[in-house]
C-alpha cells in the first residue's frame, strides 16, 4: 500500500540503524511499516542493504570448520524450501503492523488514556515502546517533550504540531530538542503508531499523573 | 539517496556476456579504476548465476563456490558482532541454507548477491543475540515480468560494483565508523563509548561519509 504524497521521510540514521539491525524492535517495527508505505525510504533502505553488503564482504573473512559444506548441504536436505512472499496488506495496516497486532484495524485493542485519546501497547522487547494512539478528529495530544527519540507515524488522518503537519505515511522524528501539541486534523479520527525509547516528559501536572497509570 | 544510475557501456554488457578478456595496455588511473569496475561487475553477474543455477537446477557446484567466498565472510561478520566462533560457525551454515531454500526469492534487479546474504545474516543475527522478532516492510507486488529484466540487473550489480569501490576508498576514521555502525551491534552512543569519541564528531562523520558515497553514486 503505498502512499504517493508521504513529506516527511525516515532519517539516514534511523536507515541505517535499520539496516545494520542496531535498532530496538519498536523502532523496527515503525521503520517497517513506513517503507512499507513509501517507496522513497524502501529505495534508500536498500541502498543502506548494499553498503552493509559491502562492509561485510570489505572486511577479513574466517576460516570455516574442515565439514562445513557437508554440514551445511545436510541441513539443505533436511529443510522444506521457503515458502513464497506473503500477500500485499489490503486493509488499513500495512502486513508488518498487522503481524504485531494479528489483525488489521478493527482487531486493536484500545484503553482509553483521557481527553477522548485511546492507545494499544504492542508487544515488543525491551528497550523501546511502541503503541498505537487514536485520537479523535480536532483533539489535542497534552504539550510534551521528549526525553529519548519519538517516532510517529500517521496511519490514518492526520495531525499538526508546531513544526508542520503530517499525513498518512508522514513519519515525525522528535527528540529532546522538540516540545509540540498534536492535534489531530478536524474531519477524520487520527491512527498513529507511535515508538519512543524513553518515557514522554508530560508539562502539566496532570498529565504527568495520567502518565503513571497509563504508561507513557 | 544514492541514486542508481544507469552507465551501460558497451564493454560491460559484453563482461556481462562472458565475452570480456583483460588487454595489457598501460591505463590511466580512471580507466583503472573503470576496468576494476568491469571485473567486479562481472563477478557479480556470476554469482547471479550461480543463484539462479541453485534456483533451476539445484546446482551443488554452484553452490559450493558461492559457500567458499561468502561463508567465511559471514562467520567473520558475525564473530565481529559477538557471537562465539562455534555459534558464528552454524550461523553461517543456516545462511548458507538459508540462501538455498531462498534461492527462487532473490531478485537480482532489487539486490547484489552480497547485500542479499547480508540482509541474511543479520536477519540471523538479530534471531540469536537479541531473541527478537524482526519486522520487515511489506513486498512489492510482482511486476508484469516473472524474470527480472537482465539489463536492470546488471545495471543494479555495476552500481554496486561502485558502491564497493566508493566504501574502499573512504578515508580511514569515516570508513571505520561505518564498520563499526554495521558489526558491532552497536549504536551511536555505544560507538562513541568504546571509541571515546564525542557523539556529535560520530554523527558527523557518518554523514560525511554517506555524503562522499552519494557523491560517487550520482
Amino acid at each position: 500500500m503505498q502512499m504517493t504524497d508521504i513529506k516527511h521521510h525516515l532519517t539516514d540514521a534511523l536507515l541505517m540503524g535499520y539496516a545494520a539491525g542496531t535498532l530496538p524492535e519498536a523502532f523496527n517495527l515503525v521503520v517497517a511499516t513506513h517503507i512499507s508505505m513509501c517507496d522513497d525510504c524502501r529505495a534508500a533502505l536498500a541502498e543502506f542493504d548494499a553498503v552493509g553488503g559491502e562492509v561485510m564482504m570489505g572486511a577479513d573473512s574466517a576460516e570455516m570448520a574442515e565439514d562445513s559444506l557437508t554440514a551445511t548441504l545436510n541441513k539443505i536436505a533436511n529443510a522444506p524450501a521457503a515458502t513464497k512472499v506473503r500477500a500485499q496488506s489490503s486493509g488499513l495496516f500495512p502486513t508488518p503492523l498487522q503481524d504485531y497486532v494479528q489483525g488489521d484495524v478493527d482487531a486493536v485493542k484500545w484503553r482509553k488514556i483521557g481527553g477522548g485519546v485511546s492507545q494499544a501497547i504492542l508487544p515488543t522487547s525491551k528497550g523501546a515502546t511502541v503503541r498505537l494512539l487514536h485520537i479523535p478528529a480536532g483533539t489535542a495530544v497534552p504539550d510534551h517533550g521528549h526525553r529519548g527519540t519519538e517516532l510517529t507515524l500517521v496511519l490514518q488522518g492526520a495531525f499538526v504540531d508546531e513544526t508542520d503537519r503530517f499525513g498518512a505515511g508522514d513519519v515525525e522524528v522528535a527528540n529532546e530538542d522538540l516540545n509540540h501539541t498534536p492535534v489531530a486534523e478536524a474531519g477524520m479520527d487520527c491512527i498513529c503508531l507511535a515508538a519512543t525509547d524513553a518515557p514522554l516528559k508530560f508539562n502539566g501536572f496532570l498529565p504527568r499523573m495520567v502518565q503513571r497509570f497509563v504508561g507513557i | 539517496m544514492l541514486t542508481l544510475a544507469k552507465d551501460s557501456t558497451k564493454p560491460d554488457a559484453a563482461v556481462a556476456m562472458g565475452l570480456y578478456s583483460p588487454e595489457k595496455p598501460r591505463l590511466s588511473g580512471v580507466a583503472r579504476t573503470k576496468r576494476l569496475n568491469q571485473t567486479d561487475t562481472a563477478k557479480r553477474m556470476m554469482w547471479v548465476a550461480h543463484v539462479t543455477a541453485i534456483r533451476d537446477n539445484e546446482d551443488r557446484e554452484a553452490f559450493a563456490e558461492l559457500f567458499a567466498h561468502f561463508a567465511p565472510r559471514v562467520k567473520s561478520f558475525l564473530m565481529k558482532s559477538g557471537t562465539s566462533p562455534d555459534m558464528a560457525e552454524e550461523c553461517a551454515q543456516d545462511v548458507m541454507a538459508t540462501l538455498w531454500r531462498k534461492a527462487a526469492m532473490f531478485d537480482p534487479a532489487k539486490a547484489s548477491v552480497s547485500t542479499w546474504i547480508f540482509t541474511i545474516a543479520r536477519n540471523r543475527r538479530i534471531d540469536i543475540l537479541r531473541k527478537e522478532r524482526r519486522p520487515e516492510p511489506e513486498e512489492l507486488p510482482w511486476g508484469p515480468e516473472a524474470e527480472p529484466n537482465q539489463e536492470d540487473a546488471l545495471a543494479l550489480q555495476q552500481e554496486t560494483s561502485k558502491l564497493g569501490a566508493a566504501l574502499a576508498e573512504l578515508p580511514e576514521k569515516q570508513r571505520m565508523l561505518i564498520e563499526k555502525a554495521y558489526f558491532g551491534d552497536l549504536s551511536h552512543s555505544e560507538i562513541a563509548e568504546q571509541t571515546g569519541l564525542p557523539l556529535g564528531t560520530i554523527k558527523s562523520r557518518i554523514r560525511l561519509a554517506l555524503e562522499r558515497l552519494r557523491h560517487v553514486m550520482k
